[in-house]
């Protein structure tokens, strides 16, 4: 096989995955502009004949995507902000304080990955409820403010910090919650933004868990909100599209201006299986 | 303040969390599925029986706990593959030195990984619609008569199927294409001077590097694939037929729905129990076989 065939085979093989991949969101971001009833003909209509913001304005004026928006954003940024320092916190002292017991614990905490956490599902629930924090924003923040794979990666990435440095902090006798502050957190950014991305997207995606957790309408987040939705609007083609687009879209524009630092937390989250 | 002390005050609250919100839990969950806790039980919890292994044999009974079992077996087995098959290439495209807009190409592949599954799950569904999907017009244009993708019960679990590996096949792609970039050159300079083609060449240098990395993958990915619960919940609430209750989808049915919350952990449970003896299984064949 020469070298120009070979080349051709591989880029058009590039183009074909590229076109399956991004097709799909490409047709719904067109569908979302159609009119009602346009996208149930057929051939299905690749580009809308008269684009309109029609259904973003039925979603945000009668079905209460605003609402919904906002739990989402509430819950996710809420679930971020709490996860970041409790797993940073520890994360740090797994890496560079030796303390009794520690690597005991980090062996069993890696061990508990493999249970899945749906089997906590229905004892947390009934906890939750005795708390009274079933249909709260809390009751849905609750499971995400630690997570073992957040713990793991900010340890494989402090453990580069040097102990010479912490040392030297000592002997000038800085307390260990200012060396914490003022040498750790700056030495940890890059991973800091990584687990940031990590958590606010696996917040703002989760399905599960708010669905049990908050049954309340008026308390249901994007996930939860377009699942319902669907059920009850089968044939709104263009309504549930224009609801797809506002959900997808900020955690994908999160990730394309972010994609250095996601890549870079996938790699070091799975060096260790 | 010592080090020492210091250490156990900033994991403290990590781990209680984990403590009080994943281990209780978890132990509670056990406990929960050796009792008949119902929707009486969660109205007086005086009305709580403990059944013993009650839950387990009586799932053992049920064809439905059967059916989601087998459905999500299947899921599994052919997704699985799939989608590893799928990443790799993807990875060795964008490896290939012939290839030209890499970092574009490898952004496209990835888009999917990052989006909600409901809401490309409400996509796809579309997408798969019988009369005006997108899909079957693409067969009609070649002559393929349209499938009823998600009416059909032999058709909706390869339907589910195609989402996922659609979904997902960006995540392991990274993984693998850090995989190839890590193989030193060399094997390859040392292979084509032996005269391996390049499909040998694939077999005998990149496949075996990539050993380690294709096991952590096939470890996480059939963790992912056996928690098969949004795709059948949005695409075809389980149906038809049953032929897409997944075994979660039974655990959230049995224990959200209905309100049987001792047979649902049972569930979970089982769930976890197979999970874990298929984790546990690969990690001692990879060790035996690297022992050797």
């Amino acid at each position: 096989m020469d070298a120009r065939m070979a080349r051709a085979i591989v880029n058009g093989l590039l183009v074909a995955l590229a076109v399956i991949s991004v097709a799909p969101l490409l047709w719904m971001l067109s569908v979302s502009f159609m009119q009602p009833g346009e996208a149930s003909g057929f051939p299905p209509p690749l580009l809308p004949s008269d684009a309109t913001w029609h259904n973003y304005h039925q979603l945000f004026a009668q079905a209460g995507m605003g609402r919904y928006l906002l739990n989402s954003l509430v819950i996710a940024t809420a679930t971020t902000a709490i996860a970041l320092l409790l797993n940073t916190a520890a994360g740090y002292a797994f890496a560079k304080l030796r303390f009794a017991g520690r690597e005991a614990v980090f062996r069993t905490l890696l061990a508990a990955l493999v249970i899945p956490a749906q089997v906590t599902m229905m004892p947390l629930f009934l906890m939750l409820k005795e708390l009274g924090l079933v249909n709260t924003y809390a009751g849905a923040v609750v499971p995400g403010m630690a997570a073992v794979f957040g713990i793991f990666l900010v340890r494989q990435y402090a453990r580069s910090i040097p102990d010479e440095l912490l040392e030297a902090a000592r002997i000038d006798g800085a307390g260990e919650a200012r060396i914490f502050f003022q040498i750790v957190l700056p030495a940890l950014r890059p991973i800091l933004v990584t687990l940031a991305i990590f958590t606010f997207m696996a917040s703002w995606n989760d399905f599960m868990w708010p669905l049990i957790v908050l049954s309340d309408q008026g308390l249901h987040t994007l996930p939860v909100a377009l699942a319902t939705l669907s059920r009850e609007h089968v044939q709104d083609n263009e309504l549930m599209m224009a609801g797809s687009v506002v959900t997808v879209l900020p955690v994908l524009l999160l990730f394309l201006v972010l994609q250095r630092y996601y890549m870079q937390g996938l790699l070091l989250g799975s060096v260790k299986g | 303040m010592k080090p020492s002390t210091a250490g156990w005050l900033f994991a403290a609250p990590a781990l209680a969390v984990i403590a009080v919100f994943f281990a209780l839990p978890v132990l509670a969950a056990l406990a929960l599925s050796l009792t008949d806790f119902d929707i009486y039980a969660l109205a007086d919890i005086g009305n709580l029986r403990f059944v013993g292994l009650g839950n387990y044999l009586g799932l053992m009974r049920n064809p439905l706990f059967w059916q989601a079992l087998g459905n999500t077996f299947y899921f599994v087995l052919v997704g699985v593959p799939l989608s590893i098959a799928l990443s790799l290439a993807a990875a060795l495209l964008l490896h290939s030195r012939l290839g030209v807009f890499k970092p574009f190409f490898r952004t496209a592949y990835f888009a999917p990984v990052v989006t909600t599954v409901v809401a490309v799950a409400v996509v796809w569904r579309y997408l798969f619609h019988t009369r005006y999907g997108l899909v079957n017009w693409v067969l009609a244009g070649i002559g393929i008569d349209p499938v009823d993708w998600l009416g059909d019960p032999d058709w909706a679990m390869p339907t589910i199927i195609l989402f996922a590996v659609w979904k997902n096949f960006g995540y392991n792609m990274i993984i693998f294409l850090a995989g190839l970039q890590a193989i030193p050159e060399d094997l390859y300079e040392a292979a084509r001077i032996d005269g391996a083609s390049r499909w040998r060449q694939f077999l005998h240098v990149t496949l075996p590097m990539l050993g380690p990395v294709m096991l952590m993958v096939a470890i996480l990915t059939l963790s992912g694939y056996f928690q098969l619960f949004a795709e059948p919940y949005v695409m075809t609430q389980g149906g038809p037929l049953q032929s897409t209750v997944s075994v979660l989808y039974l655990m959230y049915e049995e224990g959200f729905k209905w309100w049987n919350l001792g047979n649902a952990s049972a569930v979970a449970f089982i769930l976890f129990v197979i999970m874990a003896t298929i984790t546990y299984g690969l990690l001692w064949v990879a060790r035996r076989k690297g022992a050797e």
